[in-house]
């Protein structure tokens, strides 16, 4: 199949959402540069709120991921709870 | 923590929220005729038969969007300011640095600007809801992008030449016509083609190769405020991205008729802008004191193996990875030094300052490009710097022939040759045209009557419409001044100032 990837920005905020990804998707691998933060891994990547309000202390809605986000690869499905990226739409999710 | 207070149940839900934002925003109009009210929706042949289908998979709802919106631009103008009260022009690398951002504020900003009229006017020419809201808020980010650049990158203006008058430059200056004609070419197209070209073929497949090394760029050479600009751009463009897969996947699932058209169009505009991402291979592997990676290295990872998981996944609706990005691949190790090479050649008509690479410099761009670096540009930036060494820099004093296409100088080479410079022709009506590459040679002659009238500025100076016969006439009509904007860096004003400064700096130190 192919990566899926979300590039975040070395901010504060930007660094919990690095370690919550990291902790919901294992296969994730992680490229620092000067500034920024690509995440990649096969297939696909989700956020989950839950684990991201753990780290943050506080309630946090997924929208605001648009302060942090510089770019991403894949097809978006977002609810209430999680931000997934995926390849093929509609494939049945494979879990890690 | 399970402690967390659950959300509200009265709340409503994400996509709840989303379909209140759009039901009953668009509907058959009886007053006038539907193909009356949205004039450009068929002729480009696109067949749409339910517009409900177009799903926005951010549902960002308008109450989110302004308080997201208000809170980046918060954060930017607390950078901005704060910039500017600690002289952060101080902290850059080095002064050539700011050359970039020359580049950036003719060349790019201007774009945003026809982002902005762009999606303006296609916001109102979609049937569907949907796409006309994500059309509109991208229409308001655009314009956000054009001008915190410029807020930005004038606190630069004040101390370095060449960033004075911008949107003049765009609109005149001969390498300023590459990106210029490029935003033009899919802003006189269809909806459908604009949002192919622009949200998909520009944002979604090749952004990431001008957005993400700049800033990255940016930042690694000390220049804080524009990596705030451009993050603060590039948060926004993760929503433009989506936009630009949902519209290819919504035309390929709502008729297959519709398939050989969108491919043809990824054609076209993959390799329109690649053409113009020559400049940005040459600002990463050139133009910044620092190097994060190299053209080629950004190509491989942005868009050979992107790309093939995008492609692969497009695959299931018979859509093919885009004609030439072989060609492409096989230009990634001298592309950046082609174009560095022409605008050595041309630098007393730039608005911006060359050198040549300092001999670090050269042992990263060897160490990258093994293959072809000391085979075939060492040995040219040798001779260059013996002829400087001499008194006799080198200056192309002929103006170059350019691609009817692209409107690049014909420098290129074959892509099987990097010795023997790529010329292809067409003749159209009695008259020949001439271009860089297969690629650029093929969109002119599927849409010849389009390209014929390419404002080319070669030809524009020898017709006399651009201030007059001599260089000097040409730079003032450009309104860039002579002997202080262009020309090598070595010499010029900004690297005296730069020098004065360090200087101080070394007098007083902290
Ligand atoms: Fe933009
Ligand atoms: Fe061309």
């Amino acid at each position: 199949m192919g990566k899926v990837s979300i590039t975040l920005q070395n901010t504060d905020e930007g660094r919990m959402l690095v370690d919550a990804i990291v902790a919901d998707n294992p296969a994730a691998e992680v490229s620092r540069m000067p500034a920024l933060t690509k995440i990649d891994c096969e297939d696909r990547l989700s956020l989950r709120r839950e684990t991201i309000e753990e780290r943050i202390g506080r309630r946090y809605d997924l929208q605001e991921l648009q302060l942090s986000l510089i770019s991403l690869a894949g097809n978006v499905e977002e609810d209430d709870d999680s931000f997934t990226l995926a390849w093929s739409r509609g494939a049945s999710p494979k879990h890690s | 923590m399970n402690a967390m207070p659950p959300l509200k149940q009265r709340k409503l839900s994400l996509k709840e929220r989303y379909s209140h934002l759009t039901r009953g925003l668009g509907w058959e109009t009886t007053y006038q005729p539907m193909d009356k009210v949205f004039p450009y929706v068929s002729y480009e042949g696109i067949k749409i038969h339910d517009w409900e289908a177009w799903e926005d998979p951010f549902r960002l709802t308008m109450d989110a969007y302004w308080k997201y919106q208000a809170e980046k631009e918060r954060k930017l103008y607390a950078v901005i300011e704060s910039f500017a009260q600690n002289n952060g022009h101080l902290n850059i690398t080095d002064a050539r640095y700011v050359n970039a951002l020359k580049l950036f504020l003719t060349g790019v900003s201007p774009l945003e600007y026809s982002a902005h009229r762009g999606y303006a006017h296609v916001g109102r020419h979609f049937v569907g809801a949907g796409p006309r809201i994500a059309c509109q808020m991208q229409a308001i980010d655009e314009l956000r992008h054009a001008q915190t650049q410029m807020h930005t990158m004038s606190h630069y203006n004040k101390f370095f030449d060449g960033l004075h008058d911008a949107r003049h430059m765009h609109d005149r200056v001969w390498y300023l016509s590459v990106p210029k004609s490029f935003f033009e070419d899919a802003c006189s197209a269809g909806p459908f083609e604009f949002l192919t070209s622009i949200s998909f073929s520009f944002e979604y497949v090749l952004t990431n190769l001008l957005f993400v090394p700049f800033m990255s760029g940016a930042a690694y050479n000390g220049d804080m405020a524009t990596v705030t600009f451009g993050f603060s751009a590039q948060s926004d463009e993760a929503r433009h991205m989506t936009l630009g897969l949902e519209i290819i996947k919504f035309m390929l699932e709502q008729d297959e008729g519709n398939v050989p058209i969108v491919q043809r169009w990824i054609d076209k505009w993959f390799w329109r802008g690649y053409r113009l991402l020559g400049l940005v291979s040459m600002m990463m592997d050139y133009m910044l004191p620092k190097r994060i990676m190299s053209w080629a290295e950004a190509w491989e990872m942005y868009f050979e193996q992107a790309g093939d998981a995008l492609f692969e996944d497009l695959s299931r609706y018979g859509i093919r990875k885009p004609k030439y990005h072989e060609v492409a691949s096989k230009e990634k190790h001298r592309l950046s030094h082609e174009v560095w090479s022409i605008f050595y050649n041309y630098t007393h008509a730039a608005a911006f300052h060359t050198w040549l690479p300092t001999e670090d410099e050269m042992k990263w761009l060897s160490a990258k490009y093994p293959d072809t670096f000391d085979k075939y540009y060492r040995p040219r930036f040798k001779c260059w710097s013996e002829m400087a060494a001499e008194g006799k820099r080198f200056y192309n004093p002929t103006l170059p022939q350019l691609c009817t296409t692209c409107q690049i100088p014909m420098g290129f080479t074959e892509p099987d040759d990097p010795t023997t410079i790529c010329f292809r022709s067409a003749e159209y009506k009695g008259e020949r045209y001439h271009f860089c590459s297969d690629g650029c040679k093929d969109i002119f002659c599927y849409e010849p009557e389009k390209y014929v009238q390419s404002w080319l500025p070669v030809h524009q100076i020898y017709m006399g419409n651009c201030g007059g016969a001599e260089v000097k006439d040409v730079l003032d009509w450009y309104h860039l001044n002579f002997g202080v904007d262009n020309f090598d860096y070595e010499g010029s004003p900004d690297q005296k100032l730069w020098d004065e400064w360090q200087a101080q700096k070394a007098a007083n130190p902290v």
